[in-house]
């Protein structure tokens, strides 16, 4: 098992360096079967690996070898398979697959194609070493490659100077929340003794609640957190990043890499639920997030912008989910998320080519009828986000407010506000996208055209998944079985002790809470039919004046402006201060001064070289005399 | 008892050291060169005597050893001297010292 | 005798190359000794690591009266450095050939006299020939920078030899000192002046004056500006020499000179050398954003790495110190490498300011492949070189206190800042006027860069055989400041 365990970052490891080294040397077919067998591979031995987890044993057996060691510090480079790493497993590997199916043919033309893949497949690489590391390391070897990965795909047509910006930004943005990570995997080490989850989280349990040295680690975590899974204050990279290849976007900054953060903290349960003051700014964090983002979308323009904030806000869900302790249902979201999410963005793609490159929302409409394929999946993907049953966004969204109900009335009523905006700016976009008329050019509806079967069949099976995704954790309400929750028990059955068990709300709360939540989604949806496809929708170009709120809206807050503002020219101005000033005025100068002071001395004194026998004789008769006379007198 | 030490010790002090300054001050006021190693030669010959004087009343060879050596290293000392003093004229047909001011700043 | 072979080959060597009239003649000559060099050292590596831990000493007389033998040796951090050293001149060497330096001769042998200087330093056991293999290192580092060297090369050079020479200088003064504190007879061996029974005021100067030679040579922070100067006006080769070798004899010489000899006022002080040198971090790195000279980026940002080295070196924990010198190597992989590709980019283009290229990744594939890999190394990705030694240098200062561990750390985010803004601007983007032309790398130039990037992978992946030989002697010299 253990050999089999290791397969399965293998494969795409093995893609990335054929195609990496074989570079364009690598025919187009093989590089297609490489690129997007490997990801399949993988996906069929996590299938066998989850599958002997279910039937036979609680955890496996890793695979290790010694990696750093020195003295009492171990860190093996160690896998741990255990069902949240083997959930995490068969979302990266399947979902990362169907993305690899459908790149296939977005990226056809595109000259990169070869280096695409490899990219992609380091990418899976890097996610399954961070899913399976048994320790922070592991782990953060994976959360910082997945970060490289993403710069390099973000930048992938890398003569766009605009699109590079985007990826730097990324990679920098990430990098700040990886000091916190890192910073946090020293605590932990600090005041345990080890980083790997096993002894951690042995150790952990024996902790009071609300100790600093917790409290510390887990916020230090949470800040790698907030930078991979982009919350606030260290999201703009996101929006940002749609600057790449829009598979990317789905697999990268949408079904995978940003929920790291999420995983992180499921896999750190224990430490978080001894932290609640963590647990408090994380509610607030998420939830702010959500908001923040969402409210952002409504008035974004540019199809895969809405589907950025989306995300951001839908992590937010998450992380509220976590905050509150419903670990099962933050990974519920997370699943279904990777399934609805991965769609839209595919259907997005699937717009984008064939509009030829057009990403704006105002220059579209209409497409239900030419794009019919497109038009069904991406319907369902919207039904699902927003939270409409049965599809799989229900199940999982109402899990997470059935618990923030639980642990605080008034965060609901925010999480609910959240989840309408959602409903109203999903179903906004789809208007925009498929109904009423086409307002884009004639060359454009000329052009339009079906995507191949190789990117539709894609989006047909997560279609499907994200319908029928719920079914994993039917709640017991619906007579479900709950079947996620029962299956992560295991791992999360520590911070379940810890948290104080609550009495379940009754059946009828239950119900009507549901009912409050639908009963403002089909509100959202009716107004933005309305508002969409109804009457003519009214579409302002970027110029327009708009009064203060949609203005601030479209215009992001002006966040992006703001850290421009306190953080990026003050450091520029900060580093021209620091070497024109600092370093050439002032410490060089000192340096340059003692020199100087040294070559000043000897001008002055060379004068007493006269060259006057006489006078020198003089001199050093005096020069006789004095020491004759120190030496008597001292 | 040699006849060095017939004559009070403090008779050979005043008159090496009037010696001495006679050369110091000679060295000093003096402008011609051949003048000035004179009185050079004048202040080691002070010395000289006055290490033999000590070397008598100690009835401790070395000083008289020393005075050899001195006298054998002023030779030299003198010789190259007047070497320069005579290259020095021969350059500059002067052993003024006032006019060998060349050497300055 | 191993020791005191791999002294004796580039110096032989170096001597015979003088008499060598073609320039490809004296190429040959010079890469092939100096492999053969880097032959001998992995097989006194190979002789450590199994035999014995006898730490291939060799000893004979020099001036008996005054106590000074020539007294040879590695133990496992001095082995680590020779590996080092006799790694990176073959690749310097191999570097220099797309150059034709007027008199190759006097060039190369300088390029092997600075190795011999260089590994002799590492390798010396007895205080004074420590001392006399330092100075003879400078001679040639100066030659090589002000006969080949750029623009301005004559007023900065000189500055670059009288600083160094002056903090030299208080090392002499500070060594001579401890000589006559040593029992009698008096002795420069390493162990006597170990040794050397000092009172604390005594410690506290021959601190300030071992930590003034060897600061200055690191550099560490405000003792750095002699630096960017230099690198910029000195050739590639000489640019490598420094930045990949040189430098380390500076934390070289803190760890195996200062920490054991004045153990107490290393304690006392540590707090100032890490405030200086975590400030240096932070200063140096925010300097190399703007920067657009890229080999004055490189400098500032070498600046920035090698302080957190001294900062891993006075937090005195085990783990620093194994980063410390675990870093050492990386760094002069890494930063030889910078080198490589930028001289690779000014052949090419005959510039080397940012604002002017761009592009050149749609030319030259490999060697934007190349750079980035060397870049990752650079910045501290995780399973490559980098990584493992500013991990472990952050976990022993994190130790020491976690305040400094938090700042020092900014340099993983401020590293990511001023390479990749390095990175875009000369590798992606369209191609202009001057990156119109530019050739990718030709296979000679490949083969130049295999052995670094192998290096990088090889010590991100399997660090345990490097951590492992140093790992005995870091705690030994920790055992004197418990």
């Amino acid at each position: 098992m253990t050999l089999i365990v290791l397969l399965i970052p293998l494969f795409p490891l093995l893609g990335f360096l054929v195609l990496g080294l074989g570079f364009r040397a690598v025919p187009k077919k093989w590089a297609t079967v490489i690129g997007t067998g490997t990801v399949l591979l993988s996906f069929i031995v996590s299938m066998v690996v989850a599958f002997n987890l279910r039937y036979f044993a609680a955890t496996l057996p890793g695979f290790s070898f010694d990696w750093i060691s020195i003295g009492p510090l171990k860190i093996p480079f160690a896998f741990l398979i255990d069902p949240l790493s083997v959930v995490m497993l068969l979302i990266v590997t399947g979902v990362g697959f169907l993305i690899h199916l459908y790149s296939v043919g977005y990226m056809k033309e595109d000259p990169g194609y070869n280096r695409f893949f490899a990219y992609m497949n380091l990418f899976v690489f890097f996610m399954l070493l961070l899913v399976l590391g048994a320790n922070y390391p592991v782990m953060f070897i994976g959360w910082e490659g997945v970060g490289l990965c993403s710069y390099l795909l973000i930048g992938f047509w890398f003569k766009n100077r605009e699109y590079n910006n985007a990826a730097k930004k990324a990679f920098i943005m990430n990098r700040i929340g990886d000091l916190g990570f890192l910073l946090g995997m020293f605590l932990i080490f600090n005041t345990f003794g080890s980083m790997s989850f096993g002894q951690v989280f042995a150790q952990a349990k024996s902790m009071p609640a609300g100790s600093p040295a917790i409290v510390a680690i887990t916020l230090l975590l949470f800040v790698g957190a907030v930078g991979k899974s982009a919350q606030i204050p260290l999201y703009t990279w996101l929006p940002d990043a749609m600057a790449g290849p829009t598979p990317v976007s789905a697999l990268i900054h949408a079904a995978t890499m940003v929920t790291a953060g999420v995983y992180m903290i499921a896999r750190s349960n224990i430490l978080y639920v001894l932290a609640p003051a963590t647990m408090t700014v994380i509610g607030i964090t998420g939830l702010a997030t959500a908001l923040f983002a969402a409210s952002i979308a409504i008035f974004q323009n540019d199809i895969k912008k809405v589907l950025a904030y989306s995300t951001i806000s839908q992590l937010g869900y998450m992380f509220v989910g976590l905050s509150v302790g419903a670990f099962t249902g933050a990974m519920f979201h997370l699943t279904t998320h990777a399934f609805f999410k991965a769609l839209l963005f595919l259907g997005a793609g699937s717009v984008i080519h064939a509009l030829g490159g057009e990403q704006d929302i105002r220059n579209m409409g209409g497409l239900r009828s030419r794009l019919p394929k497109t038009y069904w999946t991406f319907l369902i993907g919207t039904i699902a986000i927003a939270g409409i049953p049965p599809l799989s966004g229900f199940f999982s969204k109402d899990e997470i407010l059935l618990h923030v109900f639980e642990y605080s009335w008034p965060m609901w009523k925010f999480a609910v506000a959240g989840s309408l905006m959602t409903a109203f700016y999903m179903f906004r976009l789809l208007f925009l996208v498929f109904f009423r008329d086409f307002r884009g050019t004639e060359a454009q509806q000329h052009h339009m055209h079906e995507s191949p079967p190789v990117m539709t069949t894609p989006l047909i099976i997560l279609a499907i998944l994200a319908a029928v995704g719920g079914v994993l954790n039917i709640p017991e309400i619906f007579d479900g079985g709950s079947r996620l929750s029962a299956f992560l028990a295991p791992v999360f059955a520590d911070a379940a002790a810890v948290t104080a068990h609550q009495v379940p709300l009754p059946h009828s709360t239950e119900w009507l809470l549901m009912g409050i939540t639908l009963a403002g989604v089909a509100g959202m949806v009716l107004w933005a039919f309305n508002r969409y496809v109804r009457k003519q929708p009214v579409l302002l170009p970027d110029s327009a004046r708009r009064s203060f709120i949609p203005n601030l809206l479209t215009k992001k807050y002006y966040i992006d402006e703001l850290y421009d503002f306190i953080i990026v020219k003050p450091l520029d101005r900060l580093s021209t201060f620091l070497h024109d000033v600092v370093e050439i005025r002032f410490i060089d100068r000192i340096v340059n001064g003692v020199g100087n002071m040294v070559v000043w001395t000897g001008n002055t004194v060379r004068f007493i070289q006269t060259g006057n026998v006489g006078f020198y004789m003089f001199i050093m008769i005096l020069g006789i005399i004095l020491i004759l006379f120190l030496n008597i007198l001292i | 008892m040699t006849a060095l030490t017939t004559i009070p010790i403090h008779y050979y002090l005043v008159f090496c050291s009037t010696l001495f300054s006679i050369g110091v001050i000679g060295v000093l006021i003096k402008r011609n060169a051949l003048v000035i190693l004179m009185s050079i030669e004048l202040m080691i010959n002070s010395i000289n005597l006055l290490l033999a004087a000590f070397s008598a009343y100690t009835n401790d060879p070395a000083g008289q050893i020393f005075v050899f050596f001195i006298m054998v290293v002023a030779a030299a000392e003198v010789a190259i001297g007047l070497a320069i003093v005579v290259l020095i004229y021969r350059t500059t047909h002067s052993i003024d010292i006032n006019v060998l001011n060349k050497l300055k700043w | 005798m191993l020791t005191v072979i791999l002294i004796l080959i580039p110096l032989a060597i170096s001597l015979i190359l003088l008499t060598i009239k073609q320039e490809k003649a004296i190429r040959q000559f010079a890469l092939a000794g100096a492999v053969v060099e880097f032959g001998v050292a992995v097989a006194a590596f190979i002789t450590y690591k199994t035999s014995c831990h006898c730490n291939l000493l060799f000893t004979a007389d020099w001036l008996t009266t005054l106590g000074v033998s020539l007294k040879f040796g590695m133990d496992g951090i001095s082995l680590l450095m020779v590996m080092l050293t006799t790694f990176l001149v073959p690749v310097i060497i191999l570097s220099s050939f797309s150059h034709t330096y007027s008199r190759p001769s006097a060039f190369y042998s300088l390029v092997l006299l600075m190795e011999m200087a260089l590994v002799g330093v590492f390798v010396a056991f007895d205080g004074l020939i420590f001392y006399i293999f330092w100075e003879l290192a400078l001679i040639p580092a100066w030659f090589i920078c002000a006969v080949w060297g750029g623009h301005d090369r004559i007023r900065i050079t000189f500055k670059f030899f009288i600083y160094t020479f002056v903090g030299s200088l208080f090392m002499l003064v500070a060594l001579i000192y401890l000589y006559f504190r040593t029992p009698l007879p008096h002795s420069f061996d390493f162990q006597w002046l170990y040794a050397a029974t000092l009172t604390p005021a005594e410690q506290t100067w021959i601190f300030i004056a071992f930590f003034l030679a060897f600061a200055i040579k690191v550099p560490v922070f405000p003792l750095h500006t002699w630096q960017p100067d230099t690198y910029t006006a000195a050739p590639a080769a000489g640019s490598m020499l420094l930045g990949g070798i040189m430098l380390k004899m500076g934390i070289y010489g803190m760890i195996r000179w200062m920490i054991p000899i004045c153990h107490q006022a290393v304690q006392l002080y540590a707090p100032v050398a890490i405030i200086l040198a975590v400030t240096g971090i932070v200063y140096a790195s925010v300097i190399a954003i703007r920067q657009n000279d890229m080999k004055r980026l490189v400098a500032y940002s070498s600046i920035a790495h090698v302080g957190l080295i001294a900062a891993g070196v006075f937090a005195l924990t085990p783990y620093a110190m194994e980063g410390a010198v675990i870093q050492m190597v990386s760094h002069g992989i890494n930063i030889v490498g910078l080198f490589i590709v930028i001289d690779l980019i000014e052949q090419r283009t005959g510039t080397r300011s940012i604002r002017d290229l761009g592009g050149i990744a749609l030319k030259a594939p490999r060697l934007a492949i190349m750079f980035m890999i060397i870049l990752l190394g650079s910045i501290a990705l995780p399973l490559t070189n980098g990584f493992i030694g500013e991990f472990l240098l952050l976990l022993g200062l994190f130790e020491y206190s976690k305040i400094f561990a938090a700042i020092a750390g900014l340099t993983i985010i401020f590293s990511a800042v001023y390479m990749l803004r390095m990175y875009q601007r000369t590798m992606l983007g369209t191609t202009n006027g001057l990156t119109e032309q530019v050739s990718d790398l030709t296979w000679p130039e490949m083969v130049l860069f295999i052995p670094l990037v192998v290096m990088i992978f090889w010590i991100g992946l399997f660090p345990g055989m490097f951590l492992d030989v140093a790992l005995p002697d870091v705690l030994q010299i920790l055992n004197f400041v418990k």
